[in-house]
């Protein structure tokens, strides 16, 4: 088996057992990138010369840790202490920060090995990275489809051996829809599990930052690395955090599982609804008691999120005015021109909607009609989920309704496109566990089964997905993109 | 003013938090440092930076609340207000919109003698903007730069009632809140430096109506007299238009200090829609009612108790109380002197009459001056002890207050000891007696004003230092034996 094929438990003993050093891995994956990457697209900055120089110090002075010597990618909406950090926009295509977002903090201090910052739609708005100002990312399934997105970089890049594992960020299902389109395993924690600190804000209340890897195992390994209260992000929750790979056993006898019947009807591909109904049945056989339920308020997530995500985008990207960041169009000869012109010339056209109707729906006028409203319907979401995890454990779904999309297939069907986060949404609004697990393949494509906790039970996730995962091989599978096997 | 209109005005107040740190990151908001020297990614609003709430503001609030007479909420929660402007790096504010942490107070005030209650519809937390630094004015500049030392320090904004019905009150009240703020240890108050600014809103009605004029809100107001005088111009101009028969309309106005006039800055129809929502980054405050205890507990003694004590502990007139009573330093002063040298009424004639008369010639605040209570003390003493007169210590008294001297040493410097000696003064009486045989004559012919001639040749001859009772009597003495 090749390096790049291997998951981060795989690479580690190696690493530990001095069969490889980090600079062997890291150069290896680095020729990987330069192998595949022209077909992917995955990166927007490589930090080739930054990962051999911690490659290095960690062979000079290795530490035992998890995640020590292991390569990896992170969202650039991510932020890096000295490495170019652009929301894939042009408004901060030249923005390096002097800072690291805490989640990089506690990757570095794993003296884990950055690759590079990874492709996404730009602010992570959208869900195939086709508003990236550089360059949408392809899917390594099938190069004429899209990775998905927002996490479209993070997650193309592990599925085709770029990188070990990815951090992404979902606000809607940026996680697990491109975990789900690429054959991967996508988690996105509790919201306030994960310090947002230096996650550049897409939606503040739905945003979480979270981890693309190969098999449950490994996004064990990363959860614990970046869990945790930081005192930085005041809606981070003061919790103990477990060992999340502690009795990590996939034995789930007893789990009381939850398949809503609104989420396997009429939108979603018959193919994936079989699927997911195949794999409920399996867990029946391992010993899960399986029910279906109701949540009749999902049906408005959609609707709702839209507002709420608009509102809340539309003043968190106010900053971008030109001022102190972005494009500063310098012909302007006055403030309201400078504003003006900066933004128009730094946003891309999805953003530039988003900033709209959200300063739409917080005008004096609409903001009971829509916000307000909203926000109730975002109460009667949760309390839906509440009621339901009074007798059950863990909920099940698809993860998408379809499986990866092609280039510009929404294109005159905006409408669609904002539809296929219509089952990954409704877990943002509730501030739940969501995670996505390989299920199977539809002609050729892998479909993604979506796990729902109760908040800060992601154990109770991974072990239901582990135990998944090991009655079957999807997550060995690797899409052919050349090179050695 | 025409007597048939009835002024009513309502405060705004922002008011600095003297908090050792910024409300949402830990920058120091120490006055006066190099620009932009006090700024980190947080409040420069850099991407993906958090604001995380200064527990301290809250307390703050809290205690201005109590101090304040109002209801402290529960739960309060921080909005965004929204709009664009170079000294705003996020583009908006981070303010208590929809639910702030003080409601419903009031503060009584007192013009002319006559009470009077002012009612507090809300005090809420906010962050405050920066600087903008234009070169020359800021419709001729070239260029402008951003200051973001003051970006981020915690504000108290503090919205009165419009219960004001002159520029006498609004002064009043805006008196007496800073001295409450000043007492409670919340904020510096200090006008000139933007600590505690001000705006009013101001319309005129005809007397007995019931329903409020068109309402004009009036800013740039940096001095007390600034207030009051912009307050008396607003009124006269609505009335005068009134009169003309011309209709006012809804509008913020700027206080012209070089002209003394009210001028147009912009309409309610160019009023910014701020699109207020909850800020999702900061959960909501909840204060328990220990806290509220807690804080309760640990007031200091306010304006108002302490010119009670004053006036029922220290003897004082309610009047000399009200004016010790303005500033907790000039408080401290008095209870200092007074606790060495116990004669209340002695030592607030000084502190009202000379002190604050020096203090107002140097545009001073009592804890800038180098004066220290202990050495008024001092001087006080002397004068009882007849080392000096009353007169000369006003002299010294004002050199104390320029130099930081202790009064010996100036006396003894200057030569300003009193002469009680009768022998020294007794040869100088005979000399000057002997001098003008001429003016003993007039005064046995029974001429008064010939004795107090003698006393004037004395005390030129003395610089005044002669004790003037023992110069009375060795001359009468002197003049009978003629």
């Amino acid at each position: 088996m090749q390096l790049y094929d291997m998951t981060i438990s795989e690479l580690s003993v190696l690493i530990k057992e001095r069969k490889i050093s980090a600079q062997e891995l890291t150069r290896a994956y680095l020729q990987r990138i330069d192998e595949v990457e022209e077909q992917v697209g995955a990166f927007i900055t490589r930090t080739d010369e930054l990962a051999i120089q911690q490659a290095g110090e960690f062979d000079h002075n290795p530490v035992n840790k998890p995640l020590a010597g292991i390569p990896y990618g992170l969202k650039d909406n991510i932020c890096t202490r000295g490495v170019r950090t652009t929301c894939a926009s042009k408004m901060l295509g030249d923005f390096v920060p002097a800072y690291n977002a805490r989640v990089a903090a506690c990757l570095q201090d794993q003296q884990g090995i950055l690759l590079g910052k990874l492709n996404l739609d730009e602010f992570a708005m959208g869900c195939s990275t086709e508003t990236s100002a550089f360059k949408p990312t392809s899917n390594p399934w099938d190069l004429q489809r899209l990775a998905g997105g927002s996490s479209g970089g993070s997650a193309a890049a592990v599925a085709a051996g770029e990188v070990a594992y990815s951090l992404g960020t979902d606000t809607g299902g940026s996680i697990r829809q491109p975990a789900a389109y690429c054959g991967l395993v996508g988690l996105k924690p509790t919201y306030g599990l994960v310090s947002r600190f230096g996650a550049i804000a897409n939606t503040s209340s739905l945003d979480q930052v979270g981890v693309i890897t190969r098999d449950v195992w490994d996004c064990a390994l990363v959860l614990n690395a970046i869990a945790g209260y930081d005192p930085q992000d005041g809606t981070s929750v003061k919790i103990d955090v477990p060992d999340y790979t502690a009795d990590l056993s996939g034995d789930i006898k007893g789990l009381r599982i939850a398949y809503p019947r609104e989420y396997f009807q009429n939108n979603t591909d018959t193919a994936i609804v079989e699927q997911v109904k195949r794999a409920l049945h399996e867990y029946e056989q391992l010993g899960a008691i399986v029910e279906e339920v109701s949540l009749p308020y999902s049906e408005y997530a959609l609707p709702a999120y839209y507002i709420i995500s608009r509102a809340e985008a539309s003043t968190n990207l106010a900053r971008y005015d030109g001022v102190q960041f972005g494009l500063r169009d310098v012909k302007a000869d006055n403030v309201a021109d400078l504003y003006a012109d900066s933004r128009a010339a730094g946003f891309g056209a999805e953003v530039k909607l988003r900033i709209l109707l959200g300063s739409y729906v917080l005008s004096a006028d609409y903001y009971e009609t829509y916000y307000l409203k909203a926000m109730k319907a975002r109460r009667l979401i949760h309390d839906d989920f509440t009621r339901v995890f009074e007798n059950h454990d863990i909920i099940i779904t698809p993860t998408t309704p379809t499986t990866a999309f092609q280039r510009d297939e929404f294109r005159s069907d905006l409408l669609n496109l904002y539809r296929n986060d219509i089952l990954t949404v409704p877990v943002n609004m509730a501030g739940l566990p969501g995670m996505s697990v390989p299920c199977g393949f539809i002609d050729g494509l892998p479909a993604g089964m979506q796990l729902i906790g109760k908040p800060f039970k992601e154990k109770m996730l991974l072990n239901a997905a582990l135990a998944f995962e090991q009655a079957h091989d999807y997550y060995k599978a690797r899409p052919n993109l050349g090179g050695d096997r | 003013m025409n007597r048939e209109y009835e002024i009513v005005v309502g405060l705004e107040v922002h008011v600095e938090l003297k908090t050792k740190t910024k409300i949402f990151c830990s920058c120091s908001t120490e006055f006066g440092a190099e620009p932009n020297t006090q700024v980190c990614p947080g409040c420069a609003g850099f991407p993906g930076t958090l604001p995380v709430l200064n527990r301290k503001v809250v307390e703050y609030g809290i205690k201005t609340g109590l101090a304040l007479n109002c209801e402290i909420a529960e739960m309060s929660r921080f909005d965004r207000k929204n709009y664009f402007y170079p000294d705003l790096p996020k583009a908006y504010q981070i303010s208590q919109f929809y639910m702030p942490i003080c409601k419903n107070g009031y503060l009584d005030i007192e013009v002319d003698g006559a009470k009077k209650r002012i009612g507090i519809t809300r005090a809420h937390l906010e962050e405050d903007a920066g600087k903008l630094v234009h070169q020359g004015t800021i419709t001729s500049t070239e260029y402008s730069l951003v200051d973001l030392n003051r970006g981020g320090m915690g504000l108290l904004e503090i919205v009165s009632e419009p219960d004001i019905r002159s520029a006498q009150e609004a002064r009043a009240y805006l008196e007496k809140l800073r001295a409450v703020l000043l007492f409670a240890g919340v904020s510096d108050c200090k006008m000139q430096e933007g600590s505690l600014r001000c705006d009013a809103n101001v319309s005129v009605r005809p007397r007995g109506q019931k329903e409020l004029g068109t309402r004009v809100e009036i800013k740039n107001l940096n001095s007390f007299r600034a207030l009051e005088k912009s307050i008396e111009y607003e009124a006269s101009r609505q009335i005068n238009a009134i009169e003309d028969g011309e209709e006012l309309f809804q509008e913020t106005r700027t206080w012209d200090e070089e002209k003394q006039v009210t001028r147009a800055m912009r309409s309610k129809e160019d009023a910014e829609d701020y699109r207020y929502f909850p800020d999702p980054d900061l959960a909501p405050v909840y204060v328990s009612q220990e806290w509220i205890a807690e804080v309760s507990a640990s007031m200091p003694e306010l304006p108002d108790q302490a010119r009670q004590r004053l006036v029922n502990d220290c003897g004082l007139p309610d009047y000399d109380a009200s004016i010790l009573t303005l500033t907790p330093a000039t408080l401290k002063f008095f209870d200092e002197a007074v606790t060495e040298y116990n004669q209340p009424k002695i030592v607030s004639n000084w502190i009202m009459g000379e002190l604050n008369r020096l203090l107002n010639v140097n545009n001073m605040e009592i804890e800038d001056s180098r004066l220290v209570p202990g050495e008024m003390v001092k001087l006080l003493k002397l004068i009882d002890a007849g080392t000096i007169s009353g007169k000369i210590a006003k002299t010294v008294f004002e050199e104390m207050f320029s130099t930081g001297k202790e009064p010996e040493q100036i006396i003894k410097e200057k030569g300003l000891v009193q002469i009680s000696d009768e022998d020294t003064l007794k040869a100088m009486i005979d000399d000057i007696v002997a001098a003008n045989p001429k003016v003993v004559e007039d005064y046995k012919n029974g001429k008064e004003k010939a004795f107090g001639f003698f006393v004037g040749q004395l005390m030129k001859a003395t610089r005044g230092q002669a004790n003037p009772a023992i110069v009375n009597k060795l001359l009468q003495e002197r003049l009978s034996r003629e």
